[in-house]
């Protein structure tokens, strides 16, 4: 099935700021992506879109917590679309920002929209921003996001970021995540063994080396690293004696265009 | 009043205003415009030496000359406009400009350095450009510095050290701008007056570039509100600091950089669909110096509404809202017709706009509060003071003998400097700026799996081109001949365009220089700007823009006299990029260049406490010529990795080599070394100039040394696995370091 009609809507705010390499990483492989200004998105609707993305930034200057006020002004302006946009089976991807978004939205961890966010994307162990290149391992790989990669594969993408840790309230949030097979990357070492916490294999401190997490259902995902920065092969931090022909983070934008290819709406 | 008019000057004033008092509006604007921060009445002045010459404008008669004299036609515009702005590909241009926030970040260190990040990144917008990355050089005292040794007044350089990085990284990030190249050095020099160096790039397609007001055009004002926050701020940066600094925290700006970055978005849209005519940031002397200057350049003259621009406070004075520096704002001029849709993208984009007045033609600042008029004054008087006249003592560097004693182990002195606090790692720093953002970073600041320390950044702005811009900076303040200093500023930063694949660089100057009223001073200063043409001109690299900032004196002295030298190349295509790791067991180490006996202000001097010798200076001609080979190399894809020889010489520069590469190492003859000096470690730790370390195709050597035939050059050994360094010294000795323990005294972990 032709890619035509499938279309991404890649939002931004004041202070977002990686919409538009991630709409080039979204077009690169196909997939029509517009982007839209949240004072526009009440002219469109949620549902001429396959896929949501929301990018990376310091959306209203992060003040508060990173992502809470876009978290609450996506809640106010496109609650019951995103509710049934998310029901339907549809896409949404947060990264970096978009994860904290998500996170303070209540969309994430949990089904459907919380009441108040169950987990947390808190200020990094090292307290400060944090740019360097991680390795990240596929925990789930049957995730519409995750479906070209092998589980166990060790990808390289950059993070960027200063409030990344991942919390959960408790124990058996965890491990409720875990039963779920929630999570969808963790942090690990160059062999791909655990880091266990590891600075700075994991550069933030998270539970669990947790770097990205989906819904129950899978179709909603984000992620702490950053994708698109590992796109093209020239975007890669080693290159060898040749700059190589792609990054890993090609991988979780070609695993959306296989779900959209073997999924009729 | 504040005013920092000269005596002289507020004579000349009292001249001009026989018929009637000036307001107090008026004398504000003359003392923001006149001030040295934003007219450089030094560099613009008359200097006459001690040696009896009278220079007129050393701006004019070195600098600018000789960029006039190369005359490139891929030179768009060069010292008019708020950057320099360069041709690029595919109908595109680069746009360039470094400025300095010093004394702001000496009183308020996160809110100085934040605000010198936005104001050169309002520079860029200025030229309708879109920042596509950003550079940073700061300059501190030592962090080991005892409370006990402070003045009154002065900071402590690990609280300005703390605040001006977390400055730097807040609004870089925060605007999504990747922070991509730099260094950060420490000195006595600079505990009373820490350096901040701002620089941005950014890039315009060339038909955009729009500087055309027109009569009838209306000022609109957009950003931020105006607010007390940076009231005197030139003033302020043009005056020595003083134990009473503090006082004048009003006069540092506070950053809010979304406001900047919802900004950005308008001003790129309007840009886009060629909505106005003209646009300039409101930086140093605020509103003021921004409607007079754009009003100026167009030969009109512009009446203000102050009751239009929209406050932070409600009752400030006129004259306050006139020279307030408060951030995030931009003026740009907009044909009436085009009004309502740049008012409309503004408000999309959540930013605040207005109608502040209109270009007229009367060739004349009008500035009107409730009707009534308080500034009244004509463009040519107030852009034309009376020229300033310096005194120059020309320095002459006493000779010094040397008496060191050749150690025993070279390897422990390797390790030493490695861990100097001016070679090791930045990494600290480095981590804290988002270098990725955009996803447009090739060559990053800490580059390879093992992170090691890139010459030079490369971006990739445009989509559908693989030329890339290539970033360097060169910086030598410890060289204590101010000539032969500017001279190795300038070829470094060739040297680290060229390491990466960089040529047709184009440079920018940055002077931060103590009080001019002192002779000495003037005498260093008038030595550097000669360099400053004689190599840029002999080394066929033009200025494009450029900034000074003097009176960095504080209770400690005079800072350290410093030229930043930044360096714009491109890349015709950056799949050829060479970067600093090592790549292939077995393949040769060539040394290009020849080391002679310069250490004097070298690394190595100064860790021993030794002053004397030889300055490294400059055969331009050598230069060239070596430089040319090297990027021909380069292109024929001869070169595996490269690195520059610069601070620590061949020895760091080998060790930062290993730092950068995984399991490989290199074995160094120093006996094989073109050289003129018997010492192993003059050898391993010179700092001549033109000198670089390469990694040779195993298979294709024969071609690289045709290349380089007729000039110094020396296969010095091959790349080893396993090993770190293997240095067999002149007299046969062996010297070995590890990988690993390199590795840790250059990261400290």
């Amino acid at each position: 099935m032709s890619l035509n009609g499938f279309k991404a809507c890649v939002l931004r705010t004041g202070g977002t700021n990686c919409d538009l390499e991630t709409s080039i990483a979204l077009e690169e492989v196909g997939i029509k992506a517009e982007i839209i200004h949240m004072n526009r998105i009440e002219n469109k609707s949620l549902l001429d879109y396959h896929l949501v993305v929301f990018p990376g930034g310091f959306s209203y200057g992060d003040y508060v917590r990173a992502g809470a006020v876009w978290g609450k002004n996506v809640l106010v302006k496109l609650r019951i679309e995103l509710e049934r946009f998310i029901e339907e089976g549809r896409l949404v991807l947060g990264i970096c920002n978009g994860f904290q978004v998500l996170v303070e939205a209540g969309i994430l961890p949990g089904d459907g929209v919380s009441e108040t966010p169950s987990a947390a994307l808190a200020n990094n162990s090292s307290a400060r921003y944090e740019c360097r290149w991680v390795w990240l391992r596929v925990e789930n790989n049957e995730t519409p996001f995750t479906m070209m990669m092998e589980k166990g594969e060790v990808l390289r993408i950059p993070v960027g970021h200063a409030e990344g840790r991942f919390l959960t309230r408790s124990e058996k949030d965890l491990e409720e995540l875990k039963k779920n097979r929630q999570i969808v990357f963790r942090y690990v070492l160059p062999n791909g063994d655990c880091a266990n916490g590891l600075y700075p294999f994991n550069p933030n401190g998270s539970t669990y080396d947790v770097a990205g997490i989906c819904n129950r259902k899978g179709n909603v995902m984000g992620m702490m690293p950053h994708p698109e920065r590992a796109f093209f092969g020239w975007q890669l931090v080693e290159w060898g004696k040749t700059p190589p022909e792609r990054g890993d983070g090609r991988k979780i934008f070609e695993s959306i265009v296989k779900y959209f290819r073997e999924r009729i709406y | 009043m504040g005013l920092g008019i000269s005596l002289e000057r507020m004579r000349y004033l009292k001249q001009y205003f026989k018929e009637r008092p000036p307001t107090d509006v008026e004398l504000q604007m003359i003392g923001q415009t006149w001030s040295e921060h934003c007219f450089h009445n030094v560099f613009k002045g008359d200097v006459i030496t001690d040696d009896g010459r009278l220079i007129n404008s050393i701006l004019k008669t070195y600098i600018m000359r000789s960029t006039k004299e190369l005359d490139k036609d891929w030179c768009i515009s060069v010292f008019e406009d708020n950057a320099g702005i360069i041709d690029f590909d595919k109908g595109y241009a680069v746009a360039a400009k470094v400025e300095t926030h010093n004394h702001p970040s000496a009183v308020e260190p996160f809110g100085g350095a934040a605000t010198g990040v936005g104001g050169v990144i309002r520079d860029i917008l200025g030229v309708w450009g879109e920042p596509v990355a950003l550079t940073d050089v700061l300059c501190f005292g030592p962090l080991e510095t005892r409370y006990d040794e402070l003045p009154p007044g002065v900071k402590h350089p690990r609280y300005l050290y703390r605040g001006v990085v977390a400055g730097i990284g807040s609004y870089g990030n925060n605007m999504g701008i990747p922070t991509v190249s730099g260094a950060v050095i420490f000195d006595k020099g600079y505990t009373g007056n820490v350096v901040v160096y701002c620089g941005c790039i950014g890039i315009l397609p060339k038909d955009a570039y729009v500087r055309n007001t027109r009569r009838g055009d209306l000022a609109v004002l957009a950003g931020g509100r105006t607010g007390r926050d940076g009231i005197h701020g030139v003033t302020f940066a043009s005056a020595e600091l003083t134990e009473e600094a503090e006082e004048l925290r009003s006069a540092v700006q506070i950053p809010n950089p979304i406001v900047e970055e919802r900004l950005r978005r308008a001003i790129l849209r309007i840009r886009d669909e060629r909505l106005a005519t003209g646009i300039t940031d409101l930086g140093g002397g605020g509103l003021s110096c921004a409607a007079g200057e754009m009003a100026y350049r167009s030969k009109l003259g512009v009446d203000i509404e102050l009751d239009m621009v929209p406050l932070k406070a409600p009752d400030m004075a006129p004259w306050e809202i006139w020279v307030s520096e408060s951030q995030e704002r931009m003026l740009l001029s907009v044909p009436e017709e085009n009004l309502e849709r740049v008012l409309e993208i503004f408000s999309e984009e959540d930013v605040e706009a207005s109608v502040v007045g209109r270009f007229v033609e009367t060739g004349r600042v009008r500035v009107f509060t409730r009707k009534t008029v308080v500034c009244d004054l004509d463009l040519v008087f107030l852009f034309n003071p009376p020229k300033v006249t310096r005194r120059a003592r020309i320095p002459r560097l006493t000779p010094a003998w040397v008496d060191l004693k050749e150690p025993i182990d070279l390897a422990g002195e390797i390790l030493t400097l490695l861990s100097d606090p001016n070679i090791r790692s930045k990494e600290d720093v480095i981590r804290t700026y988002d270098h990725e953002v955009r996803g447009c970073t090739v060559v990053k600041p800490l580059h390879g799996e093992e992170a090691g320390p890139s010459d030079a950044a490369v971006v990739k702005p445009l989509r559908d081109s693989w030329t890339g811009i290539v970033i360097s900076c060169g910086v030598n303040p410890f060289y204590p001949d101010p000539y032969w200093m500017a001279a190795a500023s300038i070829e470094e930063a060739l040297r680290n365009n060229a390491a990466v694949g960089g040529r047709r660089v184009a440079i920018l100057d940055n002077f931060v220089w103590g009080s001019p009223e002192n002779e000495d001073n003037m005498g260093r200063l008038l030595k550097a700007v000669e360099a400053c043409y004689d190599f840029s001109k002999a080394l066929d690299t033009p200025f494009i823009s450029g900034k000074d900032s003097l009176y960095n004196e504080s209770p400690l002295g005079p800072v350290r006299p410093t030229l930043l030298v930044t360096g714009v190349g491109i890349i015709p295509d950056i799949r050829n990029v060479v970067t600093i790791s090592l790549k292939e067991e077995g393949s040769r180490v060539y040394i290009i260049g020849s080391t002679k006996e310069e250490l004097r202000g070298s690394a190595y001097f100064r860790l021993k406490g030794v002053d004397g010798g030889e300055v490294p200076k400059l055969d331009a001609k050598l230069s060239r010529s070596l430089i040319n080979s090297l990027i021909r190399a380069v292109d024929e894809k001869l070169v595996l990795s490269c690195h520059d020889l610069s601070e620590g010489g061949l020895g760091v520069a080998a060790a930062e080599m290993v730092v950068a590469s995984k399991n490989l190492g290199i074995e160094l003859d120093l006996g094989k070394v073109p050289s003129n000096t018997a010492r192993s470690d003059y050898v391993l730790f010179s700092e001549s100039t033109s000198r670089f370390l390469v990694e040779v195709d195993g298979a294709r050597w024969r071609r690289f040394e045709e290349l380089f035939s007729g000039l110094p050059f020396s296969m010095v050994g091959r790349v080893a696995r396993g090993i770190g360094l293997r240095i067999i010294d002149l007299k046969n000795g062996l010297h070995e370091l590890s990988g690993s323990e390199i590795k840790k005294a250059w990261r400290g972990y």
